[in-house]
């Protein structure tokens, strides 16, 4: 018991390491720049108490539970036994069928239920004065995270070369922010952002550290990252193809009520 | 012991806001282990092995957020409020922006999700031995992509908010953004253009995102001629882009 405490002392004054900068700065602000004291010091303290517990707890949790789960999917689910191959590098790409549809369903889920998404639906819907769904939206984003995370991994899978999967993405971003609704842009730009939360980057990228360390001829260091790029990239093509729809919609609709 | 004088109706209130604040990170995790879950028993078939262990785990994930975002909102939170109202008192756009760049610094270099990331590249850098494997060159790698993300993000926010306040058209800025991943990635050193790629999207998780958007909102809605729609959003895709050069210029520079 003394030794867990002791390691969790320690793992403290780590992360109390990691968020003195942030301290620091506070300080110099309030003191150099606007030259009063605290409003609340204990408060403040308090504060920042809770952020060091929390980050420690959370980083040990993680070590725990949330990169164990990721590593543990990407094993089970290439594994030779479980994919039906007697010999794993002669295994073609729609072997791993299971590996993308886990990761479209992660990606889904995830999204769906993501408080900072939701928060921004409402928030759009409000200014937009109800010309943007709060549902669709929701729908477009998540949508688009899940076949950004399935071709992630199907990238993971064959080996592809990260970098040209992003710019051809990219491309297609730029194609359609010409042809979309200037008012939808910058939602749609955000939105890639709201996709990954503190608790899904990590099973993502443990994810695919686990299926490049797993699959044969794939190597972490080049192939594991770039699953948590896809997640943000892929939901900016949704919500700008749902704006698309959704103006090609409002113009023809009211042509079909009265056809003249 | 300290015991900390906050008021009997403070701490009543903040056992609310905790108590909810549990549900919500409860929430967080539902979602991803509902997939897992469903795979295991509907597509794998198998148990899951180490299942205390793994509930321990969740166990401390779930309440470490649930500190975490307090602490941020007991602390960090009113202070920015009090800073940012005394820096618009000022009227000045220098202190706005020197704001910005550290509200943007502050909340990703503190971003346990970053922290998790790097410290995972800094152990994929040393297995392949692109980085001594000792101890200390692991963290100062790892701290070093956490200082390049921080850096970039709060970037990031001082270019959207002088887009807000010029009322440059966002698709310009991120073309910019995309020419300059496009014009690094080819001189990047290979092994850091992936890591380089997720921070992106690392460092808007959970608490950059609320912050961000409602500096961009805000901002847009108080300046006369802007549309919050048009203007406000933008500002998060942008802090997305700019931690990909950031990164690939630091993965150069080691």
């Amino acid at each position: 018991m003394t030794t867990e405490l002791n390691t969790f002392a320690a793992a403290m004054a780590e992360t109390l390491r990691h968020v003195a900068p942030v301290v620091g700065m506070i300080l110099i602000f309030q003191l150099l720049v606007i030259r009063r004291p605290l409003p609340n010091p204990t408060r403040l303290m308090a504060g920042f108490f809770y952020v060091i517990l929390g980050i420690t707890l959370f980083l040990e949790g993680l070590e725990m539970a949330l990169f164990p789960l990721g590593e543990w999917m990407a094993k089970q689910l290439t594994a030779p036994e479980f994919i039906g191959a007697q010999d794993p590098e002669g295994a073609g790409w729609d072997s791993y069928f299971w590996v993308y549809a886990f990761a479209a369903a992660t990606g889904f889920a995830t999204t769906m239920a993501e408080p900072a998404l939701i928060a921004v639906a409402i928030k759009a819907a409000e200014i937009s004065a109800g010309a943007i769904n709060p549902w669709g939206l929701r729908l477009a984003v998540a949508g688009g995270a899940a076949s950004g995370l399935a071709i992630g991994t199907f990238r993971i899978v064959t080996g592809g070369d990260l970098s040209w999967y992003i710019l051809a993405g990219y491309l297609i971003v730029l194609i359609q922010t010409a042809f979309a609704p200037k008012m939808i842009v910058g939602l749609a730009y955000d939105s890639g952002g709201v996709t990954t939360s503190t608790v899904t980057v990590p099973i993502v990228t443990a994810l695919g550290l686990g299926l490049a360390s797993t699959i044969p001829g794939r190597n972490p260091l080049l192939d594991g990252f770039g699953l948590i790029a896809f997640t943000c990239l892929f939901p900016i093509i949704a919500v700008l193809a749902y704006a698309q729809v959704a103006q090609w919609w409002a113009r023809r609709a009211p042509r079909d009520e009265h056809p003249d | 012991m300290i015991r900390l004088p906050l008021s009997p109706l403070l701490d009543q209130f903040l056992r609310i806001r905790l108590l909810r604040q549990l549900l919500g990170s409860v929430l967080d995790l539902l979602p991803v282990l509902t997939v897992i879950l469903i795979f295991q028993i509907l597509v794998i078939g198998q148990p899951i092995p180490d299942v205390g262990r793994l509930i321990k785990g969740m166990l401390l994930v779930v309440l470490g957020l649930t500190f975490f975002v307090q602490g941020l909102q007991l602390g960090l939170f009113p202070v920015g409020e009090t800073l940012a109202h005394a820096l618009a008192r000022k009227g000045s756009v220098f202190w706005l922006m020197t704001f910005a760049f550290f509200l943007g610094f502050g909340t990703t270099i503190a971003e346990p999700a970053l922290i998790a990331v790097a410290n995972e590249g800094a152990r994929i850098a040393a297995e392949n031995q692109i980085i001594p494997a000792s101890l200390e060159a692991r963290n100062s790698y790892a701290w070093g992509l956490r200082i390049s993300v921080a850096l970039a993000v709060g970037c990031a926010l001082v270019v959207g908010v002088i887009r807000i306040l010029k009322g440059w058209p966002l698709p310009y800025l991120i073309i910019a953004g995309y020419a300059g991943v496009l014009l690094m990635t080819p001189f990047a050193p290979p092994e850091i253009v992936g890591i380089a790629y997720d921070s992106g999207g690392v460092t808007t998780s959970t608490i950059t995102v609320p912050l961000v958007t409602a500096l961009g909102v805000g901002l847009s809605s108080s300046i006369r001629g802007r549309n919050p729609l048009v203007d406000g959003f933008g500002l998060i895709a942008f802090a997305s882009l700019m931690p990909m050069i950031f990164v690939m210029a630091y993965g150069l520079w080691i």
